[in-house]
This record gives structure tokens, C-alpha cells and sequence, in this order.
């Protein structure tokens, strides 16, 4: 079953977030970090525009010749011995991997970081065939011993301060000795690398996800600086991959022209550490690595998006430098925004996955600052996408009465500019004699919100309009 | 009707594309078969001396440290030098690769031992197959000669690369692969490594050592 979603609350979730002082403080590492990071990296490559222009080309190819490149890329797998199962839904996707599981008589599965497992929502799935999924990123693992969903899409934890991990830790990890010292941050990690390497060592099956699945030569390519998705695939002895249709890179060259984008936009690495190429199964010539290699190619929405206004979403490649760029993804944080993908990509691909009545205001979660647009490595028109949305919550009398209201009685007088600005100029005259005291309203009726936390100030001279009439006639 | 095919046909129909259409078809294949890079940033370029340079300045910026030495009977000492300074118990994991096997190891304290990794061994060697000079990037293939485990689970990892095997970029590396397996075609696990293993999952603090090498130490050998 698709991941829950609580983007309908959005409003309410925003709202609780801002409130919450650690989750503030965690948010102010991204602004910190990612930003800076990000930069440094693209200032450091000068072809790094041209680069982005690349990626964009070789993403909207791939998604014109989708069909093909998929059944040349499934042909492949095959070659290389591996097998390849196709998933029209959610569902289909979790049952052909619990079967997997099932069928192998697997008690753990070792989980590589996969956001696309998080949307088909795997790990329940695997819980309800009495499978214990184990996440072995280091964040993911946090989160999943906490019972949440990832708030980043390549940094799931950024939500949490060291002394969450640390609370975290001494609660899971009841047989290590309580007086333990976990003050400093590598011994967290100390901890998790060798409570995670025990698992990798007993796990029956490694599942991890793609960044890019190479059509020449049946090949999916995952890239962690953790070696998580390395661990999963090379000890169990079945390796199971599940990636999203899109992900199709045509060649090698594509793919590593688009590896060149992708680290720098996320983390601002020129590459990240490990770049790992998987083709089918273990050789006669190998001595380690899995004896079975299967694809599962999850739809879930995406075959229905090719084609219409979203198409372009398609061409992400999940950095997450929109989310790192946002102002509302800066405020409130991931889990605000409801479901699996956050930030301005999640506004967008959201609706377009579990439909725009079920997400609630997330195309509205946006200031329209267009920074967002202007650091995709694969040039996603991200704000004329969510404005798309907004257009069709209107359409469909999905946006709430008051803002529904508001904008017929603009619409109004937009329509009749005398009127319009006969209307304004009455409102605009009456607003400054009564503000002509203060300079300025503490309070108004009808935008009480907005006052609450500054002050309007009180209008003075001319409307726009007018002077904008009057500087024209003055330069003629 | 299958999965497969109604997601195929559902991808046609949004794109407007017939069953069997030959000129889209041929158009992919033309693309791939032609594997034409695209554009290859200038870092990495230059002559064998640039690239070595190149690859041990982009090395370093990621955590790795390097040795070189002037011959493959010289990489023996400098594995053991490596291991001495810091500390580190003598022993070390390989492959069967013949090149390493046919090193002078008998003539240092390092107790050897052969094969895949179990997850227990604390030193491992392997022999690169190329370095990319663009990212001070190390690239490994699967086999017995130089198991993959070696490369992720023990906690100091030591990579001998030849400097003639640094190529520019990843596209150079991709040409070296289709001549040595074949096009279309490649070994079970290509790794690409960029330093050390690391997470900046706490806060975002950088933290060397996650579930791979905590360190990772190349010997270059020039001759």
C-alpha cells in the first residue's frame, strides 16, 4: 500500500513545526550546510551550467523513447542472468519482493537507502509476512528506531540534534553497558557500524534501490557515501533492486554525465564515495557477492504523468537541492509536507502520485521564489509546476472557500480596471486618513494573521497605477 | 494482460508512440551504440604526469592518503610502513590477483591471508583496476583476483594503482571496460571509490568510517 500521507494537514503541520525549538534547530543545519556546500562544488567546475543543460537533455531523451529504452534495458538484465519484474502499483511492488523474501525463507532483509521503497511503503509490507526489514543507513536506521518517515531525501535524519541519536541509541541498544560514553558523534557512529554490521552478516536477502539503471548494459548503479547499498548487495545472498520506470540512463557515458550532477546539487561532493555498478548475479570467476539479482520496475502513476504538464518532473534525479534551496522547506522541516517526498519536488510529484485531493496544500507551500528552479541540476520548471497544481485545485473547487471567495472578488474588479482603479483609490485614500496618526495599523480587519507579527504600514501618496501613469507621461 | 505490458502500452499511449515503431527504435539503438560522451570537463585531461598529479591533488581533498613507490616490488614495505605508523595489527587481507601474489611479502613481518572477507578482517589489499584523475577516484571489478568485499568490509582498506592506469575521466574508464569485457557487457560489481567511507547523518558533521573503510590508503606505483 502506498505511504500515508498527512498532507492534507499541511497547515497544521507547519504550524506545529514552527513551534517545535529542536526541530528548529536541526533545520538550521540545512540552511547552513547545503547551501555553502552546493556552490563551493558547482563554483569549483566550470562546466558545471553547461553540465546542467546536459542532464536535462539526456533526461527528456529518455523519457521520449521510455518505452524502448525499458524493454532494451529489461533484455539486458536478462543477458546478465538477473530477472526483471514489473509493478503497475504499490502493491504489486511490495508482494513481488515479499514473495521474494517469502519464498527464500528469509527472516531479515538488509535495506539500502530507497526512497521508492518508502513510497510503495515496503517495510510494512514486509512486517505484515513477518520479514524484518532492517535499514542500515545510518539515518534511516535512526528514524526507523524512532517509528518515522524520512524529512529529507537524502539526509532522512536532519530533522533530529545529536541528542535524539544518542536517546535513541541507549533505548534500542539495551545489551551494551548503560554507562557507555556516546557523548561525541563518532562514537554513535562506532555504535551503529557495528550493531548494523552484524545484521548486513545475517541478512537473507539485501534490497536497495537505483539512482540509474543503465539500458546498455542491464546495469542499476546506487551511489552512498555510507556503503550501505554496497553491504546489502554483496552479503545476502539474493539482491533485490527496486527502482522507479524513469530511472533509465541510455548508456555509461549518460550515466556517469549524470553522476556528475548529481553529488555536487546534494551534497555538494564532486562524486560521492562509492559509485557501485551491479550487473545480474555472482560469476563463475567471483568469490563473493549475491547468487540471485532481481529488478522490480515500480509504475505507481509515473506511465500516466509522460505526456502532460508534469512530464518534466520526470526528469528528477532526487538530489534534493530544491528542498535544500527552499525558504518553507527551511521553516518547517519534511514530515510538514506529509508524505514520502518533501520540499518543492514533493509539492509537485505529490499530486501527481496519490492525486491532488489528497494533497492538500502542498502546491500552495511555496513562496514562488523560484530558487528551487534555479539550482535542479535537470532544470525542473519546479514553480510553473506547482502553480499548474494550484490551477487545477482551482478548477476542481479544491482550495478553500475563503481563498475561493477572495480571489472571485478580485477577479471582479480585475476584470473592470475603471472600476478597479476607482476602487483602489477610494480604499487606498480612506487607509491613509486613517492611518494619518500613527503612520501605520497594529491591527486590520480581515488580516489579523498578517498583523499579528508586523505592522501594515498606513499608505501614502498616489496608487501604483497613478504613478505609474504620471512617470510615463514625464518621460514621453 | 501483464504488468509489463500494460505499462508499456500505458507509456505509449502518453506518449502518443505506436507498437512497433521502427524509427524509434533505431534511433535508441543508434544512441547506444555510438555511446558518444558528452562533454568532458577539462580537470581531468592532460598527459600522464597531469593526470597522476591531478588524481593525487583530488585524492587528498576526500580523506584518502597516498604513497607512491617505484615499482611493484616496492609495495610490500610501503603496505607495512602504512600499517606501522599507524598502529595497526600486520595483517592483511587479498585476492588472488597474480600481481599482488607475486610480490616480495615474505620479506616483511605482514602476515598474509587470501580470499573474500567474512566481515572480521581488520586490513585488506586490492589492486585497482584504473584511477579517474577528474575525482581522485578509484575504480575496482569483482572477481576472485580482487574480491569486492575487500573493498567495503575491512576497516583500512590499501588500493595499489598503477600511475599508468590513471585515466582522465569516468568516459576513459568506460572505453577500458568495453575493451577488457566487451561492449554491452561487464563483471558483476564495478566499484567506483572516492575516498573513505563516510556519514554526515548526525547533524551534519562529516564522520570518516560508516559501514566501509574507516581509511583508505593508495599506493601508486610509477613504473
Amino acid at each position: 500500500m502506498t505511504a500515508h500521507s498527512t498532507s492534507p494537514a499541511f497547515k497544521e503541520n507547519a504550524h506545529n513545526a514552527l513551534a517545535d525549538a529542536q526541530l528548529q534547530k536541526a533545520l538550521g543545519n540545512v540552511r547552513l550546510n547545503f547551501i555553502g556546500r552546493r556552490a563551493a562544488a558547482a563554483d569549483r567546475l566550470p562546466e558545471f551550467e553547461a553540465l546542467r543543460d546536459q542532464a536535462r537533455d539526456i533526461r527528456d531523451h529518455v523519457l521520449r523513447y521510455l518505452d524502448v529504452y525499458l524493454e532494451i534495458y529489461e533484455r539486458n538484465v536478462v543477458a546478465a542472468g538477473g530477472h526483471v519484474h514489473w509493478a503497475r502499483t504499490a502493491d504489486e511492488a511490495c508482494s513481488i519482493i515479499v514473495d521474494i523474501a517469502k519464498a527464500r525463507g528469509a527472516k531479515t532483509v538488509a535495506k539500502g537507502k530507497s526512497m521508492v521503497s518508502e513510497e510503495i511503503g515496503l517495510n510494512a509490507a514486509l512486517e505484515r509476512a513477518g520479514v524484518k526489514a532492517i535499514e542500515t543507513d545510518l539515518g534511516e536506521y535512526i528514524i526507523q528506531l524512532r517509528g518515522e518517515a524520512p524529512s529529507h531525501i537524502i539526509a532522512p535524519a536532519v530533522h533530529l540534534n545529536q541528542e535524539d541519536v544518542e536517546a535513541e541509541f541507549r533505548k534500542a541498544h539495551t545489551h551494551l553497558p548503560k554507562d557507555r560514553d556516546l557523548e561525541a558523534p563518532e562514537a554513535l557512529l562506532a555504535e551503529a557500524r557495528a550493531e548494523l554490521r552484524a545484521k548486513f552478516l545475517s541478512a537473507d536477502v539485501g534490497v536497495t534501490g537505483a539512482n540509474f539503471l543503465v539500458a546498455e548494459t542491464g546495469t542499476s548503479i546506487i551511489v552512498t557515501n555510507e556503503g550501505n547499498g554496497d553491504l546489502s548487495q554483496i552479503l545476502p545472498k539474493v539482491h533485490v533492486v527496486v527502482a522507479s520506470i524513469e530511472k533509465i540512463a541510455p548508456t555509461l557515458e549518460d550515466a556517469s554525465a549524470l553522476m556528475r550532477v548529481l553529488a555536487r546539487s546534494a551534497t555538494g561532493q564532486d562524486m560521492s564515495v562509492y559509485t557501485t555498478l551491479s550487473t545480474g548475479p555472482r560469476r563463475l570467476d567471483d568469490v563473493d557477492g549475491p547468487q540471485e539479482y532481481h529488478v522490480v520496475l515500480v509504475d505507481n502513476g509515473r506511465s500516466n504523468m509522460l505526456g502532460t504538464d508534469f512530464e518534466d518532473m520526470l526528469r528528477c534525479i532526487r538530489c534534493g537541492a530544491c528542498m535544500n534551496h527552499c525558504p518553507v522547506y527551511h521553516a518547517v522541516g519534511g514530515h510538514a509536507y506529509g508524505w514520502v517526498y518533501p520540499g518543492p519536488m514533493g509539492a509537485v510529484l505529490t499530486p501527481s502520485l496519490i492525486g491532488v485531493e489528497k494533497s492538500g496544500h502542498l502546491p500552495n507551500a511555496s513562496t514562488f521564489c523560484g530558487r528551487c528552479e534555479s539550482v535542479c541540476p535537470v532544470h525542473i520548471p519546479l514553480p510553473k509546476l506547482m502553480r499548474h497544481w494550484r490551477e487545477r485545485e482551482f478548477e476542481r473547487h479544491l482550495s478553500p472557500a475563503p481563498a475561493r471567495a477572495g480571489l472571485s472578488l478580485w477577479a471582479f474588479f480585475a476584470k473592470r480596471p475603471a472600476l478597479y482603479r476607482f476602487a483602489t483609490s477610494v480604499a487606498m485614500r480612506a487607509l491613509a486618513w486613517l492611518g494619518r496618526d500613527k503612520g501605520r495599523f497594529a491591527s486590520l480587519p480581515l488580516a489579523k494573521g498578517w498583523t499579528k507579527t508586523r505592522d501594515m504600514p498606513a499608505p501614502q501618496g498616489a496608487t501604483f497605477q497613478a504613478q505609474w501613469k504620471t512617470q510615463r507621461k514625464r518621460s514621453r | 494482460m501483464s504488468a509489463r505490458d500494460e505499462i508499456l502500452a500505458t507509456v505509449r499511449r502518453s506518449l502518443g508512440a505506436a507498437t512497433d515503431d521502427a524509427a524509434r527504435r533505431a534511433a535508441v539503438e543508434s544512441r547506444i551504440g555510438a555511446g558518444a560522451p558528452g562533454l568532458r570537463p577539462l580537470r581531468g585531461q592532460g598527459d600522464a604526469d597531469a593526470r597522476a598529479r591531478t588524481f593525487v591533488d583530488e585524492a587528498q581533498r576526500v580523506s584518502v592518503t597516498i604513497e607512491r613507490v617505484a615499482s611493484l616490488d616496492l609495495v610490500p614495505e610501503a603496505a607495512a610502513r602504512f600499517l606501522r605508523a599507524r598502529n595497526l595489527a600486520a595483517h592483511i587481507r587479498m585476492g588472488e590477483d597474480a600481481r599482488l601474489a607475486a610480490m616480495p611479502w615474505s620479506a616483511t613481518q605482514l602476515e598474509m591471508t587470501r580470499g573474500p572477507s567474512a566481515g572480521d578482517d581488520l586490513n585488506a589489499i586490492s589492486f585497482a583496476e584504473a584511477g579517474v584523475a577528474e575525482t581522485g577516484t578509484l575504480v575496482f571489478v569483482s572477481g576472485a583476483h580482487n574480491p569486492t568485499t575487500l573493498n567495503f568490509l575491512p576497516d583500512n582498506h590499501i588500493a595499489v594503482l598503477r600511475t599508468a592506469d590513471i585515466e582522465a575521466d569516468y568516459e576513459a574508464v568506460w572505453i577500458r571496460l568495453r575493451a577488457r569485457f566487451g561492449k554491452g557487457v561487464l563483471p558483476r560489481t564495478v566499484n567506483f571509490v572516492t575516498g573513505p567511507s563516510r556519514s554526515a547523518d548526525i547533524e551534519q558533521k562529516l564522520l570518516l568510517g560508516a559501514h566501509g573503510p574507516r581509511s583508505l590508503h593508495i599506493i601508486m606505483v610509477d613504473d
